[in-house]
C-alpha cells in the first residue's frame, strides 16, 4: 500500500535557507527508504508536527515503558491525534549512554544506524540535553528488540525519570592543552558507579553529573549538573616568556594590555618593561582568561586536581541555581583518590535521597536545609572557599562559636 | 507465556578510547598549544610536534540515517574515519595533515554542511525536543533553530563576534535549553485550563499541589469529581503543574509567548558564572519561521558587535554599558515585568549611585 503523505504547507517552509534542515531528511526517510515501515512511520510524524505547527499545541503524551530488567531510559511517547496520524502513534525514543567525550568511529556510527533503521524511525540525535544519543521513534514492541540488539553490542540506555542520568565530559585530555585531569575517568567512574540508580529510577528526581577539564567549563557543568568536576590547578601557572614576547610582537602592546593585562578579574598579572609578563599567583584565581588568549605562552600548571561543585540545575521548581563548591580542590591521582571521590558521590546522593523533598533536585533540598546542615550530612568540613563572602545577618545562634574555632585551628594544624 | 526475556548487560557509558581518533590517543594528556587557523578549523599541536586539524561542522542535529550516513562517508573519504559531535550537536572532524583541510571543507561545504562554529563565531543554537517529541512543549525546537540559524549563517560561518555567541532555545519554562549569551524561551502567560473530568484519573493529586512553585493549586470538588483548582492571582503561569497532569492545559495558542533573555555564560573566564537576564517578552510564538524573535536576536547581536570590547561576552558588555543604554541601543522597552520579586530579589537592585548619564 502506498504511504499516505500527509500535507505538510508549513513545514515545507522550513526546506528553504541555507541551513541544513530536518524536515528535509524526514521527508527522504519518507519517500526514499526502501523500508516502507519507515516510509509510513515518518509521513505519519510529519502529518502530527504539521498539525501542531498550525495549531501551535504538542500532541506527545508520555506513559510507562521500558526494557526488561530496567525501569527508565526510554522517553515513551504516545499520541494523542494517534487516530489521525496512526503510524506514529507510538514513537519512543531510547535515551543510550554515548562514550564519555562523545567519540566514535565511522564504523560504529554505521553499525548503529543498521540496528536503528531495523526497529526505528531512522531519526537520531547526537545528542540530547542531558548528553544521550536520542534514538527518536519506535514502537513499544521494537524499543525491547532494537536495545537487545545495541546492547549486546555495547550499549547501554541512559537515565530517564528520577535516577542517576547520563554523564558528559568535554573533549579534555582527548584534545585539549587546558585539561587539568582525566575527564573520562571521571566520568565514567562516577556514572558506572551508579548503574543501577540510572537504570531503575528510585530517587526524588534527577542526579546529573558533568565533568569539565578546565574553568572555562565547556560542559556548563557549574549551571547544570548537581554534581559538577571542574579541572584546576593549585601551584603557579607556566609563563614561556619567548612565547609572550612573540604575542607582542604579532598582537602589539596595547593588544595585550587591554586584553590580558587589564582583563585579569583579580589584577594578578603585570606586563614588566622588558616586555616579560609577571603573574601573582597566590591571587590568580584560575578564571583562564590569560590563558585563553594566549595560549602558547601561558599553561596550567602541574599540580592538577578538580573543584567540586553540588546543586546546579534549571528552572523548576525555585529557580535557577549554580552548583556550590563543596570541595575546593581535589587530586585525582592515586587509586585512593579516585575512589575518595566516587565515596564523596555516594555520600551525597545518600543523604538526598534520604532528606530530600519528592521531585527536589540536590541543590534545591541545599536551599531548604542549608549549606552547613548538608556538610554536616555528608561529613565535609566547612572552608571558605565555599562562600563569596561571609554571613552578612546577625541573627544567629552562635554558642557553639569557640568549639567551632577550635576545629578549624585543629585542621589547619593538621594540614600543615 | 511469555518467551524467555534476555537480561540487560548494564555496561554503562562505554569507553571512548576505542572510537577515538588515534592522534588523539597517542597523545591523550600531552597537548601543548592551540591555533585558529581560521573559522570552523582548530589546529592542536601536542608536545612532541604532532598536529592535529579539528573541522566543525553544523547539521540540523535532528539527523535522518542517510544523513548520519552521509557524514560517515565524508568522514571516511576525507579525514580518518571518526567523528566527535560537541555539546552543541556539531559533528568535528579530523585530519592530520594541512593539505587535507581544505578539501574536507570543501566537501562539507559542497553537502551543505556549513563550517564554522569556533572561536568568537555564533556557533549552533543548543535546543530541545519541541512538538517534535516532548511532552509539554510550547513551542517547536527544531524548526525555530532551523529558521534562526538560516538568518545567523554568517556568523556561524565568520568568526567575526567581539567573543563566542552561545544561543539556546527551551520550549517550556523549565529552561531545558540552559543558559546563553542569548536564549529563547517558551513564557506563558495565562493560567492552566483545566479538563475537570480527567483530573482524578489522571493525576497524583497531591503530587501537583507540591509540584507548584507558587501553591496556588488546591484540591476541590468540581461537578461532583474531585479535581484541582488554581487560584488565579497567585498563579505565575510557568506551567509547572502540566507535566504531572497533563489536564492541566498551560500551552495556548495565542497566549504562549516567547521571552528572550540574555547573559548567561558559564565560563569563569574574567567573571564568575552568570545567569540570564530577561530582555524581551511577549513576542508571538509564530511558525514556521518566528519571524519576530529573530529580528530581536539580530538586533542584540548587532548592538554588540558594534558595542562590545574584544573578549567581551554578552553579560560583560552590557555590565559594562549598563542596563539602560542596552535597552536603548537594543530598542526594548523596560517594563515593571523586568525587576525581580522572586527569592533573592534584592540582590538584583541597585543599591548605590552608579548611575550612567
Amino acid at each position: 500500500m502506498a504511504t499516505n503523505k500527509y500535507p505538510t504547507p508549513m513545514l515545507d517552509q522550513l526546506e528553504e535557507g541555507p541551513w541544513p534542515s530536518f524536515i528535509t531528511g524526514i521527508k527522504r526517510l519518507r519517500d526514499e527508504h526502501p523500508d516502507q515501515r519507515i516510509n509510513d512511520v515518518t509521513a505519519s510524524l510529519l502529518g502530527q508536527l504539521e498539525h501542531s505547527y498550525e495549531t501551535r499545541k504538542g500532541y506527545w503524551k508520555g506513559g510507562t515503558v521500558s526494557v526488561y530488567g530496567y525501569g527508565g531510559g526510554i522517553i515513551p511517547r504516545f499520541s494523542e491525534v494517534g487516530a489521525a496520524f496512526p503510524e506514529s502513534k507510538e514513537f519512543h525514543t531510547l535515551r543510550v549512554q554515548p562514550p564519555a567525550g562523545n567519540h566514535y568511529s565511522t564504523g560504529m556510527l554505521r553499525q548503529l544506524a543498521d540496528s536503528w533503521e531495523k526497529w526505528g524511525s531512522g531519526l537520531v540525535t547526537f545528542h540530547g540535553q542531558t548528553g544521550n544519543i536520542m534514538f527518536i521513534g519506535t514502537t513499544t514492541e521494537n524499543t525491547q528488540h532494537f536495545f537487545d540488539e545495541i546492547n549486546d553490542y555495547g550499549w547501554d540506555l541512559g537515565g530517564a525519570g528520577p535516577c542517576v542520568r547520563t554523564a558528559m565530559s568535554c573533549v579534555g585530555a582527548a584534545r585539549c592543552e587546558m585539561s587539568c585531569t582525566n575527564e573520562q575517568k571521571a566520568h565514567r567512574l562516577l556514572v558506572n558507579n551508579f548503574t543501577d540508580d540510572v537504570h531503575r529510577p528510585a530517587l526524588p528526581y534527577k542526579f546529573k553529573f558533568k565533568v569539565s577539564g578546565c574553568p572555562n567549563d565547556c560542559q556548563n557543568a557549574v549551571e547544570r549538573a548537581d554534581f559538577a568536576v571542574i579541572g584546576t590547578w593549585r601551584d603557579d601557572m607556566k609563563v614561556d616568556q619567548e612565547a609572550v614576547k612573540g604575542y607582542l610582537d604579532t598582537k602589539g602592546r596595547q593588544y595585550i594590555i587591554d586584553n590580558v593585562i587589564t582583563r585579569c578579574p583579580t589584577n594578578a598579572i603585570s606586563l614588566n618593561d622588558d616586555d616579560t609578563i609577571a603573574v601573582n599567583n597566590k591571587d590568580c584565581v584560575r578564571c583562564m582568561h590569560c590563558l585563553n588568549v594566549m595560549p602558547k605562552a601561558l599553561k596550567v600548571g602541574d599540580d592538577k586536581g578538580v573543584t567540586i561543585l553540588i546543586g546546579g540545575k534549571r528552572t523548576l521548581k525555585i529557580g535557577d541555581l549554580m552548583g556550590t563548591v563543596v570541595v575546593p580542590f581535589k587530586k585525582l591521582e592515586t587509586e585512593e583518590d579516585w575512589e575518595s571521590i566516587v565515596e564523596l558521590a555516594e555520600e551525597i546522593i545518600d543523604f538526598w535521597a534520604e532528606n530530600a523533598l519528592e521531585h527536589e533536585r540536590c541543590g534545591e533540598m541545599i536551599e531548604r536545609v542549608g549549606l552547613v546542615n548538608f556538610l554536616e550530612g555528608i561529613e565535609v568540613e566547612v572552608d571558605p572557599n565555599m562562600v563569596s563572602h561571609p554571613r552578612e545577618c546577625s541573627y544567629v545562634r552562635m554558642d557553639g562559636w569557640d568549639e567551632e574555632a577550635v576545629k578549624w585551628f585543629d585542621r589547619q594544624a593538621e594540614a600543615s | 507465556m511469555a518467551k524467555e526475556m534476555r537480561e540487560p548487560i548494564e555496561t554503562g557509558c562505554p569507553d571512548p578510547f576505542q572510537y577515538m581518533h588515534p592522534m588523539m590517543r597517542r597523545n591523550f594528556g600531552m597537548w601543548d598549544y592551540h591555533e585558529h587557523p581560521r573559522p570552523g578549523v582548530l589546529l592542536h599541536v601536542a608536545k612532541n610536534g604532532d598536529k592535529m586539524w579539528t573541522i566543525k561542522a553544523g547539521t540540523q542535529r535532528i539527523l535522518d540515517v542517510f544523513t548520519l550516513r552521509k557524514l560517515c562517508q565524508i568522514a571516511d573519504d576525507y579525514s580518518d574515519g571518526f567523528i566527535r559531535f560537541t555539546i552543541r550537536s556539531n559533528p568535528e572532524f579530523f585530519v592530520t595533515e594541512e593539505s587535507r583541510v581544505q578539501p574536507l571543507i570543501e566537501k562539507l561545504e559542497g553537502e551543505g554542511f556549513w563550517v564554522g562554529g569556533t572561536q568568537n563565531s555564533v556557533t549552533t543554537l543548543s535546543h530541545t525536543q519541541g512538538w517534535l517529541h516532548c511532552d509539554i512543549p510550547g513551542t517547536d525546537a527544531s524548526g525555530v533553530v532551523k529558521s534562526m540559524m538560516d538568518e545567523l549563517i554568517d556568523e556561524f560561518r565568520e568568526a567575526n563576534m567581539p567573543n563566542r555567541v552561545h544561543i539556546t532555545t527551551s520550549c517550556c519554562q523549565i529552561n531545558c535549553g540552559g543558559q546563553g549569551d542569548i536564549a529563547i524561551n517558551v513564557q506563558h502567560t495565562k493560567p492552566p485550563k483545566i479538563n475537570h473530568d480527567l483530573v482524578a484519573n489522571v493525576c497524583e493529586r497531591p503530587s501537583v499541589v507540591a509540584r507548584c512553585p507558587v501553591a496556588a493549586i488546591r484540591p476541590a470538588m468540581v461537578n461532583g469529581k474531585p479535581s484541582l483548582e488554581v487560584d488565579e492571582k497567585k498563579c505565575i503561569c510557568c506551567g509547572a503543574c502540566f507535566p504531572p497532569c497533563p489536564p492541566m492545559q498551560i500551552n495556548d495558542a495565542e497566549h504562549t509567548k516567547l521571552s528572550i533573555w540574555v547573559g548567561g555564560n558559564h565560563s569563569n573566564a574574567r567573571g564568575k558564572p552568570t545567569f540570564q537576564k530577561l530582555v524581551a517578552s511577549g513576542i508571538p510564538n509564530n511558525p514556521p519561521r518566528w519571524p519576530e524573535a529573530t529580528a530581536i536576536v539580530k538586533r542584540i547581536l548587532k548592538a554588540y558587535k558594534e558595542g562590545a570590547k574584544d573578549w567581551e561576552r554578552i553579560n560583560e558588555w552590557v555590565e559594562r554599558i549598563g542596563w539602560p543604554r542596552f535597552f536603548e541601543e537594543v530598542e526594548l522597552p523596560f517594563t515593571k515585568y523586568h525587576i525581580d520579586n522572586w527569592r533573592g530579589a534584592r540582590k538584583s537592585l541597585n543599591s548605590s549611585t552608579y548611575i550612567r548619564f
